[in-house]
């Protein structure tokens, strides 16, 4: 099936070469990195984790979402998403390849990385991680490409691949879930030290990821014949609308239990991001605006005409997108790390070089979702061509 | 075939009994492992009972013993010139370079009290106290979350509760560092060679890409001497053996009032300061 993304329109040809260009940079970017270390980041001694992990934890929400389309599709055969879950599984494994990119890039000593295999250590949450990142990748990778096979040799998927996709249920739960306890089970962090951080994960994984799928299902309407139908895009974004008010409603239950107890430890982490502390207020703009497109978006999601409205809903979609990406993508890590276990304040943001490499893994993730989707469409239209 | 069914199983017995004389005959040699077992458990051992050691290396006979290792810094004693005679001989024993900025390594250092001590700050506490200097430095804690939350084992704890860094396993994903309650590691975000001013042959330098601390000295517990920082206090700071009730840090322990750095934590660190 491969073949089908070796042809494709001058536009098609233009953007993988693009994607190419920009993976290059990043690469070449890295390539200073890897010499002269870690350095280069605006990382620090008190904000040891920065952009990449923050990216990389953004991206197994997006990742997780997929969920979002399998459990309906095969778990209540709802049919409407039949024509879509396959792109929500390729976006899938896109959104696991940047994320295990991410931390690649994030490692000290990359040369290294095999030890996590060589002595494994279950006591490591890390050691979950890589566990369920790889086994979700491989998961969703069978699944897809199985049961676009059989489509497009129009025959029946095998029995076994509906144990691999019922598995993919529970498995895109846990890869956030997982995720979740990176943070949440440190003492002397006060604002990770939350029971709730992986219900709030998974809420704003849900908002975030189909936000997504539905931008991506208008794009490829709009350069492919290929329409997933109006009612799927209504289901989606339904599910946005339910998942964005639920991790709003998630951060209030936070808002609550750490400004009602007043503990010092819990208050001055929500106080930075917010308000400021002591004089620093880096994130605050940020962290305001993301709240606001949140609301927003909630405003128009609720309403059933705007977010009916095929010009109103993409728009919606980017304000969850930015609410979420902001939340999850640049104030979940800094938030944590600031002020430091002995309240002293090191404000982060990342640097030019940093920047360029996480914009050379987000490319490498568009020309894997670009050419997995090629193929899916490729399929598709093969199909309803007969 | 050279080997038949008869021949294997008379081989895999006879290395049984010797794998279990192995055992037995350690236990005699070593009655000192037997002690240890009879120590209370972590919580954290509990769940995760931690590696035994490698066995085969005889132990130094000068070395210091102890079972559990701990510091006592006392802040009666502690004038910042003895502070600074500390930090300044564990930097150069141990090549910690001096990199300017927030991407710094801090093995030992000092900091006010309401750093040290967030949240226990008493306002109308005696000045002295409350405008000292503290000495700052790994707490080589009972429970360590560093040691927990590590992927390869580069950070591990030692029987002795002494916890090290293997500096050629570390992969420098850090997570140690958001682990620790204390701030106390620190990362090779460059290479740190151009920033020791005088290298100290005797101990390695590190190489960009892994997370450093304080060990303990466990290269001077090693041959019988007491830590750097201990031996240039001038007796403000007591390191001795936290399970020996006849240890001269119990002794000062039992005498006076001392406080620890976020006990509610569960760590359990082993610095105690002498208020």
């Amino acid at each position: 099936m491969l073949e089908k993304a070796l042809s494709g329109s001058k536009l098609y040809w233009t953007w993988l070469i693009a994607l190419l260009v920009v993976v290059g940079a990043g690469f070449g970017a890295y390539l200073v990195q890897y010499n002269k270390g870690l350095m280069i980041t605006g990382m620090s001694r008190d904000v040891s984790w920065g952009f990449y992990i923050a990216q990389f934890t953004f991206l197994v929400g997006v990742a997780a979402s997929a969920v979002m389309l399998v459990l309906p599709y095969y778990l209540h055969h709802y049919k409407t998403f039949g024509r879509i879950t396959i792109l929500g599984e390729f976006l899938a494994i896109a959104s696991v390849i940047m994320c295990i990119l991410f931390i690649t890039v994030d490692l000290g000593k990359p040369s290294r990385i095999l030890n996590v295999m060589i002595h494994p250590t279950p006591n490591s949450i890390l050691f979950w991680d890589m566990i369920v990142l790889n086994g979700y990748l491989i998961i969703n990778l069978v699944a897809g490409w199985v049961t676009l096979e059989s489509e497009r040799k129009n025959v029946p998927p095998p029995g076994w691949i509906k144990f691999v996709i019922y598995l993919s249920i529970p498995w895109a739960v846990s890869i956030h879930t997982v995720t979740a306890f990176l943070y949440a089970g440190l003492p002397g962090r006060g604002f990770w030290l939350t029971a709730i951080m992986a219900p709030r994960f998974l809420a704003s994984a849900f908002a975030a990821g189909p936000a997504v799928l539905i931008l991506l299902g208008y794009l490829v309407k709009k350069l492919t014949r290929f329409d997933a139908g109006r009612e799927a895009f209504e289901t989606l974004a339904k599910i946005v609308c339910y998942a964005i008010i639920l991790h709003i409603f998630f951060f209030l239950l936070e808002v609550f239990t750490v400004a009602y107890s007043a503990i010092p430890s819990h208050t001055s982490h929500l106080q930075y991001l917010y308000f400021g502390l002591h004089g620093h207020s880096m994130l605050v703009p940020w962290v305001w605006t993301a709240l606001a497109c949140g609301l927003t978006a909630i405003v128009l999601l609720v309403n059933p005409r705007t977010r009916q409205n095929p010009t109103i809903l993409p728009i919606a979609c980017v304000l969850v997108f930015i609410c979420t990406w902001i939340d999850k993508g640049m104030a979940m890590i800094s938030g944590g790390f600031v002020p430091n276990p002995l309240h002293e304040i090191t404000e982060y943001s990342p640097t030019g070089l940093e920047l360029m490499i996480t914009i050379g893994v987000y490319a490498a993730g568009m020309l894997v979702l670009t050419i997995l989707y090629k193929v899916a469409l490729g399929v598709k239209a093969e199909e309803e061509a007969v | 075939m050279g080997v038949d069914r008869r021949k294997f199983l008379k081989l895999a017995g006879v290395s049984a009994a010797l794998g279990l004389g192995g055992t037995a005959g350690f236990q005699l040699l070593k009655p000192g492992s037997l002690d240890a077992a009879e120590r209370m458990p972590t919580p954290y051992q509990m769940v995760f009972p931690s590696e035994q050691g490698n066995s085969d290396v005889t132990p130094n006979p000068e070395r210091l013993k102890g079972r559990r290792w701990g510091m006592l810094i006392d802040m009666r004693k502690l004038t910042p010139a003895k502070a600074q005679a500390a930090i300044e001989a564990c930097n150069y024993y141990h090549n910690v370079p001096k990199i300017p900025g927030k991407q710094e390594i801090k093995w030992i250092w000092t900091a006010p009290y309401p750093n040290v001590f967030p949240e226990t700050e008493n306002r109308w506490a005696d000045p002295d106290i409350k405008n000292a200097q503290f000495i700052t430095m790994c707490n080589h804690c009972n429970n360590p979350p560093c040691v927990r939350v590590c992927p390869t084992k580069a950070t591990f704890q030692r029987e002795d509760g002494v916890v090290m860094m293997d500096m050629h396993r570390c992969i420098g994903c850090r997570f140690c560092m958001a682990g620790c309650p204390y701030g106390s590691r620190s990362f090779n975000f460059r290479d740190p060679r151009p920033f020791i001013k005088k290298e100290y042959p005797l101990y390695p330098t590190r190489t960009k890409g892994v997370v450093e601390k304080c060990t303990f000295c466990t290269e001077r517990l090693a041959v019988g001497k007491l830590p750097y920082c201990s031996e240039a206090s001038g007796g403000a700071m007591v390191f001795g053996d936290v399970d020996d009730a006849g240890s001269e840090l119990r002794q000062l322990l039992r005498k006076r009032y001392s406080i620890r750095r976020k006990p509610n934590l569960g760590t359990d660190p082993q610095v105690y300061y002498l208020v």
